[in-house]
């Protein structure tokens, strides 16, 4: 090879290779635009990814608040729960891990397509619940193979329990897992196995006793193992609640009352509910474990309709005791003056319809007072006509009838009184027939127990009373708890006291309708008014052949009713009862709250003022002895016909 | 003057030992020590903190390199060209061997044992490629070099390792291969066209190629055109490779304190993504320091390339220094999210004792080259 090939070479070598050089350092170049791109450019959004990879939340479920009774008994508590938990992103393949558990602890074909849909919907780090209420030779078995079940862990979680089961279940409601369609962003609801009020106090106080989610932030690696915890966020325990119910009250009422039965104990002086008690009932507790579609259809479809909660949904005539309502509205649209006198011939006339009252021989002359003792159905048509329909409801309203009294049970209803008004939008008329008919009670009227009981508080102390369930939150007392926080009704002082002191006379006089409700006399008296509402009309010729109600099938027999307030002296407590179908209000209905009230003043012992006796107009009957035989005759639903 | 001296005393035959310690680079030695450090630190975090499993063995084998560097440093380039054709048969005989009894790894035959230690053909054979390139080229004149003939058996010799190699399979280390010859051919002067034509027969094979690939090579290709389309799939080493860069910032999360590291969300942190490793702890500061010294490693090739008075040497040189910045380059391009995955490790600093004891065998070559710079070849045959 030449020098000059050489050379020739050389220079060709090193052009190329400088060439080359470049090159090289151009990629090198590329490679730290890219690190600077990555790391400088990009940077933030690569921590963020970062710490995302590494940080998992994970929330922690407070303990939900305790609903207590006005004793602090507890009725609605939480139990432990053992539970099997399934962390989708532990485990490869979850159907696998179910296969396994299956084996140890059987799992329906129904349960897996629960746990696989729960798994789908969460994110892949929130634990989802397996199984609960494991015994402990299930939990041991688990314990045992844990090594073979990637994923699953075992926790002890907690579960409602309602110790006074049903006798509570209408008022504190039951827990059950958040429905889907649950508008609610909580983050909470997300938690596995969690449980929300779905009725009752349980869900009308809801936010109060859910508490907050606490947050546990912790390192996770990439096969999402805990390495350590990085921040503890405790939650805030749900607030304990004190509902105004005496348990072993409503428990004793309970005990007292027959399917069909509706009783409503309120605290007259603030509304307070006391006790409320609709037969029958059902047991809250089997809402936590998870009810069976088997027991649901029970419930749902039972003619008893157990899971309605007849106090505040049953809705029923008033019947006669109404009658106060009407009177008050006479007295106030001055159509009659206490002391006027309408006769009585046992029937009422108005155009070409005739209109009974319950005694077919008449009552003779009868003011106010005594038309109520009486129950003289006769009086109040008349009133009645004479002042019109709107001014009845009206007053029917400011006794809170037929109006949202704002109870904290959700559905409850408020109930209906009819106006003209009302009838006119249906496209019909109101005639003077109807307004007589409504003038005892009868008609469109539909009013809950409760209600009836908020009526019966107000006349006791001429205050707008609300019923309220809530006595404490958290031991602070709220509103509504002393009587001055009501206000007063604006009605004559006088008028109040005059219907009042006629249902003192229902009850402790001679020819009373419900002299059979009197108290003991160290209780003071109780003052109240019966009624009964007919559900099937009875004709004329079944009245003429000499009509017994009780040969009636027992769906067909009128319901009884029954209100009061007492003592008499010192009005503290008012009652309604509904005993659906029980024939008659001072049968079936009065001697049942003569002993509920009975039972309140044991266990509530009222301090007694010595308050004066009523002012006795008919000095011919003293209150002692009890008349001997039976029962003062029972007014019996009105019958109005048709004549010819 | 001393240059001049030192020349003097090369040309005569029988240049002492002690003589050729004084030519060797030695700030290039501590360039290729601290570049190990920069391996040992990077280890001792992906081991845990802890010098066991990867950083004691890494420093090992590093000093072992070392010995076995400077040995090679001192034999004479004269006898290593001589040498070159036996060197590259016995390279592609061991691929034949690996191809017939290899060891199965992630699919492909790669690896064989040679007593203690696992050795991949694949590396050996890019260093006994460049020196037979270079010694066929070292002998052919300008004139000759033209010729199309000429060109045909350093083309053979070219494709059959290649092939061998992408028959593994592995993708990355053929084309790696195919690179480093075609920079020998480029430096050794072949004409621009011919180059032109090659590429332009390549563009056209490609597609075919492709059909022809094994589904995970065509998976990697694919996944790195689109990495979010499977993020736990294939491409979830690519993202995450990516997250733990990007996190990294300027500073760097400091040592042991990488999280996509420490928590295993980086995968095969101690081999392939080294360098995320250390781009997550010590940040782009990190990562431009690492990136600048084994750029010098490349660059001082090309000067050792550059100062060479014989052909053979240059092409030595220069295939090296390119066989060197391949590994490099495709590394980082690789977990930067740059180029597709594949499977090629950053020598001197990731762990595996093939391509770090392959490398120092590349680097010893290279000394061998830069201490007899100025030596005579005889005549040059014709």
């Amino acid at each position: 090879m030449s020098k000059r090939d050489e050379e020739r070479r050389r220079g060709v070598f090193t052009r190329r290779a400088l060439l080359l050089g470049a090159g090289q350092l151009g990629l090198f170049g590329f490679l730290g635009y890219r690190l600077q791109k990555l790391q400088l450019e990009e940077g933030e959004r690569y921590a963020t990814l970062a710490e995302e990879n590494r940080v998992s939340t994970r929330l922690i479920a407070p303990p939900r608040g305790r609903i207590l009774d006005r004793d602090g008994r507890v009725v609605a508590a939480n139990d432990l729960n053992w539970r099997v938990l399934l962390t989708a992103e532990q485990t490869e393949d979850v159907g696998a891990t179910l296969e396994t558990f299956s084996h140890l602890v059987p799992l329906s074909e129904a349960e897996r397509a629960r746990i696989e849909r729960d798994i789908r919907r969460r994110r892949r780090f929130v634990p989802v619940v397996v199984r609960e209420f494991l015994s402990w030779e299930e939990m041991a078995r688990i314990e045992v193979n844990a090594p073979d079940l990637p994923g699953i862990s075992v926790d002890v979680g907690t579960t409602r329990h309602y110790p006074y089961a049903e006798h509570l279940a209408h008022v504190v409601g039951y827990v059950a897992p958040p429905a889907d369609t649950e508008e609610d962003d909580d983050p909470l609801l997300l938690l596995p196995g969690i449980r929300v009020g779905r009725s009752g106090i349980e869900r009308h106080h809801d936010r109060l006793l859910r508490g907050r989610a606490g947050t546990v932030q912790m390192e996770v690696n990439a096969v999402g193992r805990v390495i350590r915890e990085l921040d503890r966020r405790e939650g805030v325990r749900g607030q304990d609640l004190q509902v105004s119910i005496d348990a072993e009250l409503q428990k004793a009422v309970r005990n007292r009352i027959e399917e069909g039965t509706s009783v409503v104990v309120l605290d007259a002086r603030n509304g307070e509910v006391l006790a409320m008690a609709s037969q029958p009932s059902f047991d809250p507790n089997l809402f936590s474990s998870g009810i069976s579609s088997a027991q649901w259809r029970v419930w749902t479809r039972s003619r008893a309709t157990p899971l309605i909660n007849k106090t505040t949904n049953g809705l029923y005539a008033p019947g006669s005791t109404f009658k106060m309502v009407v009177g008050l509205a006479a007295l106030e649209a001055k159509v009659v003056t206490p002391t006027e006198r309408i006769f009585c011939p046992g029937h009422y006339d108005l155009g070409d319809s005739r209109f009974h009252c319950w005694q077919r021989r008449g009552h003779g002359n009868m003011d106010l007072r005594a038309a109520l003792k009486n129950s003289c159905d006769v009086y109040f048509y008349e009133v009645a006509r004479r002042m019109g329909i709107d001014r009845i409801a009206a007053m029917a309203k400011r006794l809170g009838l037929g109006v949202d009294l704002e109870l904290e049970l959700p559905g409850t209803r408020a109930g209906f009184v009819p106006t003209r008004e009302w009838r006119t939008r249906q496209g019909k008329a109101w005639n003077l027939g109807d307004t007589v008919v409504h003038g005892i009670g009868q008609g469109f009227y539909q009013l809950t127990p409760l209600s009836l009981a908020t009526m019966a508080a107000r006349l006791a102390t001429g205050r707008a009373v609300q019923p309220h369930l809530t006595h404490a939150v958290s031991g602070r007392a709220v509103r509504g708890v002393r009587a001055e926080d009501w206000p007063g009704l604006g009605l004559p002082e006088r008028d109040l006291r005059l219907i009042r002191e006629a249902m003192w006379s229902v009850v402790n006089e001679e020819g009373g309708t419900a002299r059979v409700a009197r108290l003991p006399a160290a209780m003071g008296s109780m003052a109240g008014k019966t009624g009964t509402t007919q559900v099937r009309r009875v004709s004329r010729e079944q009245r003429e052949r000499g009509f017994r109600v009780e040969s009636l099938p027992r769906e067909w027999r009128p319901h009884a009713l029954f209100v009061a307030f007492a003592p008499y002296e010192n009005p503290q407590y008012a009652i309604s009862v509904v005993v659906e179908h029980g024939t008659s209000g001072s049968g079936a209905a009065a001697p049942l709250a003569r002993d509920v009230m009975v039972e309140v003043m044991n266990r509530l012992r009222p301090v007694v003022a010595a308050a004066p006796a009523p002012p006795q107009q008919q000095a011919a009957a003293p209150p002692d002895p009890p008349p001997p035989g039976p029962p003062p005759p029972d007014p019996p639903p009105p019958e109005r016909e048709r004549r010819r | 003057m001393m240059v001049f001296e030192r020349r003097l005393l090369l040309r005569d035959r029988g240049t002492g030992v002690l003589e050729k310690l004084w030519l060797i680079p030695w700030s290039f030695v501590l360039l290729l020590c601290a570049v190990a450090a920069v391996g040992y630190v990077a280890l001792y975090s992906a081991g845990g903190g802890a010098p066991e499993p990867y950083a004691s063995r890494h420093a090992l084998r590093f000093g072992f390199g070392l010995v076995m560097m400077l040995s090679i440093a001192m034999i004479d380039i004269r006898l290593i060209a001589r040498l070159s054709w036996l060197g590259y048969l016995a390279g592609v005989g061991l691929l034949v061997l690996v191809a017939l009894h290899g060891q199965v790894g992630k699919g492909a035959q790669r690896w064989i044992e040679l007593g203690p230690i696992q050795l991949q053909p694949s590396e050996l054979m890019k260093i006994m490629l460049v020196l037979a390139l270079a010694h066929w080229f070292h002998r052919a004149s300008w004139e000759r070099a033209g010729n199309p003939l000429f060109l045909l058996p350093p083309i053979l010799a070219t494709l059959i390792p290649v092939g061998l190699i992408l028959k593994q399979p592995n993708l990355g280390t053929g084309l790696i291969t195919l690179m480093i010859g075609g920079a020998v051919f480029w430096a050794a002067g072949v004409r621009w066209w011919k180059f032109a034509i090659l590429i332009g027969a390549a563009a056209v094979i490609a597609p075919i190629a492709y059909e022809h690939l094994h589904d995970y090579q065509r998976a990697r290709i694919n996944t790195f055109l689109d990495p979010e389309s499977d993020p736990l799939g294939a491409g979830y080493n690519i993202i995450q490779s990516k997250i733990a860069l990007g996190s990294g910032g300027i500073w760097g999360k400091g040592f042991l304190q990488g999280t996509q590291g420490h928590l295993n969300f980086l995968p095969e942190k101690q081999t392939d993504f080294i360098f995320t490793m250390l781009a997550e702890e010590f940040g782009l500061v990190g990562a431009m320091t690492t990136l600048v010294l084994l750029s010098l490693v490349v660059f001082f090739a090309l000067a050792v390339a550059l100062r060479c008075r014989h052909q053979y040497g240059r092409l030595v040189a220069l295939g090296l220094g390119v066989n060197y910045f391949m590994y490099v380059f495709v590394n980082i391009a690789m977990v930067t999210g740059s180029i597709p995955v594949g499977g090629v490790p950053l020598p001197l600093i990731s762990h595996g004792g093939s391509a770090m004891l392959t490398s120092m065998l590349g680097f010893g070559l290279l000394m061998s080259v830069h201490v007899h710079r100025d030596a005579e070849f005889g005549a040059a045959r014709e």
